[in-house]
Order: C-alpha cells, then sequence, then structure tokens
C-alpha cells in the first residue's frame, strides 16, 4: 500500500502540472497581463513618476529643495511625531492586544470596536474632534489658553491626532498573532515559578516579536504619511506646523513642483525601505 | 506527596464544569482522571494545579493534608505538561527547561553550572542527550512532550500534572510513550495525575482510575475494579463495548435471578461475557438468531437478533477457535447464556 502511495506522490511533484490541471493558454496570459498593467499603470509608474519630476531639474535643485528652511522644519516635524508616535502606540497596541488576546473580561468586544475605530473613521472627522475638544473654542479650549498650553495648531495636536490615526497598526496586528498562539505558554510559565511581569518579557514578549516590529513598521509609515487628521488640526504654519505631507501639498499649490516632489520623493523612500523590511521580516519570520 | 479535594465546583457562565467533585490521590500513585470531553476532567487538573480557582464557598485542595486553595499556581510547585505540549517556541530545549530556574529569584536560583548539569541530567532522563541546542520545531511530537516532562520536573515539583499528553501524538508513538512513561513513574514515585479521554491509556498505565462524567465522579477504583464493575450504566458504555437488553425477556429465559418484584430496568452485559450455547426447545437460554460474523481480528464478533424481540441486536465475542468448534452457520438458531452481567433500573440516567 504505502510504496504505491510514495510513488505516485514523487511522481506528480518530479513531474511539470498535469495538463489537466492547467488553464488555456489564452486565458493564462491574460490573466497575467491584466495583473502586470495593472501594477504598472497603478503603482510603478506613479512612484517613477515622483523620483523623474524631482530630479528634473537636477540634483543640486533637488537638494536645495530639500534643504531650505521651510522643508528643513517640515521634515524635523515628521520625524519627532513618528518619534513620539510609534513608541507610544506600540506600547499602547501592546497592552491593548495582550489584554485581549489572553485574558477574558466584560466589554472586551467593545474595547476591540473601539481600537478598530481610528480605521472606520475619516481622518479629517478625526482632526476636526481635536479642534472641537482642544480648539480655542472647543471643550477644554479656555482652560487651555487660561494655561498657556497651545494643541490644535501647534505640533502637539499634530502629534494626537497622528497617533489617532495610527492607534489600531500595533494592536491589530498582534491580537490574532497573540490569540493563534493561545495562552497555554504562558500558564506553562506560571506553574514553572515566573511572576506575570517575567511571563511577560520572557514568553509573550518573545513571541509575538516579529509581529511587533511589523505593526511599528507600518504604524510609522503612515505616522509619516499621514494628510487629513493633520491637515484639519495643523493650521498649516510654515516652518513651526507643516509636516512632509503638508509641506508637499503647499509646496504643489505654490506651483514648485520640482520641490514638492523632491520632498515627496522622501516620503516614497520611506514607503520603499518600509516595504523592504517589511519583506525582509516576513522572509526571516518564515522560517 | 497526596492530592486530595473536597468539594469542588466550577462554573463558567451558565455551564457547569465540575459539580460537587472529591479527589483523593494516594502519595506516589499514578491516577488517570477518565472522561468524554466536556466531563470536568481538565478543569479539575487545572484547579489542581492553581491555573483555575473552584467556585468562593465550595471546595478545598489540599496537598499533604496543608490547603493550597489559596496558593498561586507558581508557589504550589506541580510540574504541568500540556497536551500540545506549550514549549516556548523561541528558546531552545536546553533553555526551555532551565526556565523554572532562571525566572528564580537570585537568592533561590542555582549558579549557572549547576543549572547547566542539571539540564543535562534532564536530558538523559528522558533520552534526548544532546537535543538541548535543538528548537521545539525541529523536534517530533514525542520527543517535545519528553522536553515538556523535563521542563516540569526541572523546578522539582512535589506533584506531576499530564493533561492528554499523549493525545496529540500518533497511534503507535502513544503507545510507546505511555509505557515509557509507566517505567518512569516506576522509577522516579511521584505523584501523578494524568487526564484522558482514552480508556485504554487509562486502563493500562494507571493505578487507579478516576472516572468522570457531567462535572461529576462516576466511579473511582483500580482498572480492574472499573472494568469488571462497573458502578454505573455510563461506566458500562464508556469502558469498552456492552450490550443493552431489557429485563423481562431475560426472566423469561430464566437468564435473570432476581430478588426484585419488578421486571422493570436493563440489563448491562459485555460481549464476550455472552455465551453461546445450541438451541433446545424449552430450554434455558435467551433465543437469537444468528445474523452476521466478523472474524477478522483476535476474537470474532456476532451479531445476534433477538427471537422474542425482532430487531433488537445483540453483540457476542468469542474465540475464533471457539466459531469453529461450533460450526455456526449466518440464520442458525442459539441461545445466549448471560456470564456476568448487572441490571440497572430505569431511572438511570445515561
Amino acid at each position: 500500500m504505502a510504496a504505491p502511495a510514495a510513488q505516485t506522490l514523487a511522481g506528480r511533484t518530479g513531474a511539470a502540472t498535469p495538463r489537466a490541471n492547467r488553464d488555456p493558454a489564452l486565458v493564462r496570459w491574460t490573466l497575467c497581463a491584466i495583473a502586470l498593467v495593472f501594477l504598472v499603470c497603478f503603482l510603478m509608474l506613479p512612484l517613477i513618476a515622483v523620483f523623474a519630476e524631482a530630479f528634473r531639474k537636477g540634483i543640486g535643485a533637488y537638494f536645495s529643495a530639500l534643504a531650505t528652511p521651510d522643508s528643513r522644519a517640515a521634515i524635523r516635524l515628521t520625524l519627532i511625531t513618528a518619534a513620539i508616535v510609534v513608541p507610544a502606540n506600540t506600547v499602547f497596541g501592546v497592552a491593548a492586544a495582550w489584554a485581549i488576546a489572553k485574558f477574558r473580561f466584560r466589554g472586551k468586544s467593545f474595547l476591540i470596536t473601539l481600537i478598530d475605530l481610528p480605521f472606520a473613521v475619516s481622518p479629517v472627522v478625526a482632526g476636526l474632534l481635536y479642534v472641537l475638544i482642544y480648539g480655542r473654542t472647543g471643550w477644554f479650549g479656555p482652560w487651555l489658553s487660561a494655561h498657556g498650553i497651545h494643541i490644535i495648531f501647534a505640533p502637539p495636536g499634530i502629534v494626537l491626532a497622528t497617533m489617532f490615526v495610527t492607534f489600531p497598526f500595533v494592536a491589530r496586528e498582534l491580537i490574532p498573532l497573540m490569540q493563534s498562539q493561545g495562552t497555554d505558554e504562558e500558564y506553562a510559565a506560571i506553574t514553572l515559578g515566573a511572576s506575570g511581569w517575567q511571563t511577560f518579557w520572557r514568553v509573550t514578549l518573545p513571541n509575538v516579536r516579529w509581529g511587533l516590529l511589523y505593526g511599528a513598521i507600518l504604524c510609522n509609515a503612515r505616522a509619516m504619511g499621514e494628510f487629513g487628521a493633520v491637515s484639519v488640526v495643523s493650521g498649516h504654519i510654515r516652518g513651526v506646523t507643516n509636516t512632509m505631507p503638508l509641506h508637499i501639498e503647499y509646496l504643489y499649490n505654490g506651483y514648485d513642483f520640482a520641490a514638492a516632489f523632491a520632498v515627496a520623493s522622501l516620503l516614497a523612500l520611506l514607503a520603499l525601505v518600509t516595504m523592504i523590511l517589511k519583506s525582509v521580516l516576513e522572509t526571516t519570520t518564515a522560517v | 506527596m497526596s492530592i486530595e479535594a473536597h468539594n469542588l465546583r466550577k462554573r463558567f457562565g451558565s455551564y457547569t464544569a465540575l459539580d460537587g467533585v472529591d479527589l483523593n490521590v494516594p502519595r506516589g500513585k499514578l491516577v488517570a482522571l477518565l472522561g468524554p470531553s466536556g466531563s470536568g476532567k481538565t478543569t479539575l487538573l487545572r484547579i489542581i494545579a492553581g491555573l483555575e480557582i473552584p467556585d468562593p464557598g465550595s471546595g478545598r485542595i489540599l496537598f499533604n493534608g496543608d490547603d493550597v486553595t489559596d496558593l498561586p499556581a507558581g508557589k504550589r510547585r506541580v510540574g504541568l505538561v500540556f497536551q500540545h505540549y506549550a514549549l516556548f517556541r523561541h528558546l531552545s530545549v536546553f533553555e526551555n527547561i532551565a526556565f523554572g530556574l532562571r525566572v528564580r529569584r537570585s537568592r533561590d536560583r542555582p549558579p549557572r553550572a549547576e543549572i547547566g548539569e542539571r539540564v543535562r541530567k534532564l536530558l538523559a532522563l528522558v533520552q534526548l542527550d544532546g537535543l538541548g541546542g535543538r528548537y521545539p520545531h525541529q523536534l517530533s511530537g514525542g520527543q517535545r512532550q519528553r522536553v515538556a516532562l523535563a521542563r516540569a520536573l526541572a523546578v522539582e515539583p512535589r506533584v506531576l500534572l499530564l493533561d492528554e499528553p499523549f493525545g496529540a501524538l500518533d497511534a503507535k508513538v502513544r503507545r510507546e510513550l505511555r509505557r515509557w512513561l509507566r517505567r518512569f513513574h516506576d522509577e522516579i514515585h511521584l505523584t501523578t495525575v494524568f487526564v484522558t479521554h482514552d480508556q485504554e491509556e487509562a486502563l493500562e498505565i494507571a493505578d487507579e482510575v478516576v472516572i468522570m462524567n457531567q462535572a461529576r465522579v462516576e466511579q473511582v477504583g483500580t482498572p480492574q475494579q472499573v472494568y469488571d464493575n462497573p458502578a454505573t450504566p455510563f461506566v458500562y458504555r464508556f469502558l469498552g463495548s456492552v450490550n443493552v437488553l431489557k429485563s423481562p425477556a431475560l426472566l423469561a429465559a430464566g437468564q435473570l435471578v432476581s430478588g426484585r418484584q419488578t421486571d422493570s430496568g436493563q440489563v448491562y452485559v459485555r460481549p464476550h461475557d455472552i455465551e453461546i450455547i445450541p438451541h433446545v426447545e424449552g430450554g434455558a437460554g435467551l433465543p437469537a438468531i444468528l445474523r452476521a460474523v466478523h472474524s477478522a481480528g483476535p476474537l470474532a464478533r456476532l451479531t445476534l437478533e433477538q427471537v422474542e424481540s425482532r430487531g433488537d441486536l445483540v453483540e457476542a465475542e468469542i474465540s475464533r477457535a471457539e466459531l469453529a468448534s461450533k460450526q455456526l452457520q449466518v440464520n442458525d438458531l442459539v441461545r445466549l447464556r448471560l456470564r456476568r452481567s448487572r441490571r440497572f433500573e430505569d431511572d438511570y440516567s445515561i
């Protein structure tokens, strides 16, 4: 019984796909062509266009566009925002995913819905919410301005809005992963005498480290690229509250296409680095 | 160390997992908690381990007479082995086994060299010498389960608790590993409780079997006792196959010696406790017609249909030599005599 079965299997994997399992050539080529055309038109060409436009006036113009004080301020603000938002959302995301995946409690499904809220709400609406709450005429506006604290039309508002929009990335990445891993390893650690803290650091966190990094990378990409919510709360004060996406829009509207694309190319570069990191991670974790 | 549990109750929402369960595991014994899924056996094990707490005000857990009900799992010094191993997937076999020692507070933690020495001894004990550098995903199921066992033993537990330890293994490895566990237990004599839904496994290796059903303990005894003298219809059905016959027919056939006045109830008899004798008009025994013979295997299984109540089938098992000597043919009329049987009143719910 066993031997013929093994032979059949070996025969099948060794040879090319049997004719019976193949679609007609026309179908195969058409499907491939559609996919390729789509990829080129909607993904490759725009990406190439960004870099082509950016370098249209030469490398010198490219770097001088990036070196203007306004550009440098925008880049700095974007980096600072990401540097605050990504660690904060990583901590929140891990805490939320840990609670949801490993414990039973009342209101769990409500918490999951709450975490998804930023994905469901339009970023512009999110920005407006912050204006309504922290703006000059908002709920906390009078109290905040009385104490000299500026949130809306200032960097803190940008950080808050970005944090809101990117909140779900880490948690969403970790919840299914942690749920699929179950709680047996944690229970094993506990019966072996580990404290809750030791269990978290030595078992739970190492088990999700790649997922966590992946979530953080996605969170970072969105934090740097966020436009809608930031646009509402920023006030577009050049050199003070303009992030890179806002600065690109400003340059573009001012017909300074080369400079706009130069800054855009930086963001695109970031996206590319993110994608490369992600695929490297995926090959590492596939082992 | 002995384990005692008194009157444990546990509900999950509207579902009752344990409904007043008592348990007594004598020191150094290997005890099986046997029951179908949902019978509460795993919940009982997890309560002993300290991973679940019994419902407030219900029962107590005693280790060697000391109340440990309120002691957290990490302080009970129990070794727990899970059905799906629960090895730390990011740690090597060596680090998995050393885990329980490494997480100790610095004043209780053995020095590095001693940890290494202990892990090597444990690896030898579970016959995995030299595999300390492997990762769990590089091991077979049987090897993983032995790593899990070594990891549990590293903290020198007072009791060993195994939750369906062979459940995820294929049949052959399963049989080997359970015999290995029995020999292993005979060497180290650590009080051990293991959960299983496989009656063959429980009867083969346990000193004592606790049969559970629907959140209650049905019967406790040695494998021999519970198999030969099932206390309830459930145990009869759960341990091996059984025929359920109606009392009136057996009374009429003179196969039921009953002191009771009623002729209600049902009679439970195992297939191998049915003797097949030639049909004699007016003779003793329950008349039946042989309908089918399955003789693949060590025993011949006969399917018989009762003459008095057409459609009621009886399974009997006889040796193949006996089958040959009796020269039985399908559709022969025979009589059945019960060697050993037990009668239960109808109000027994199953």
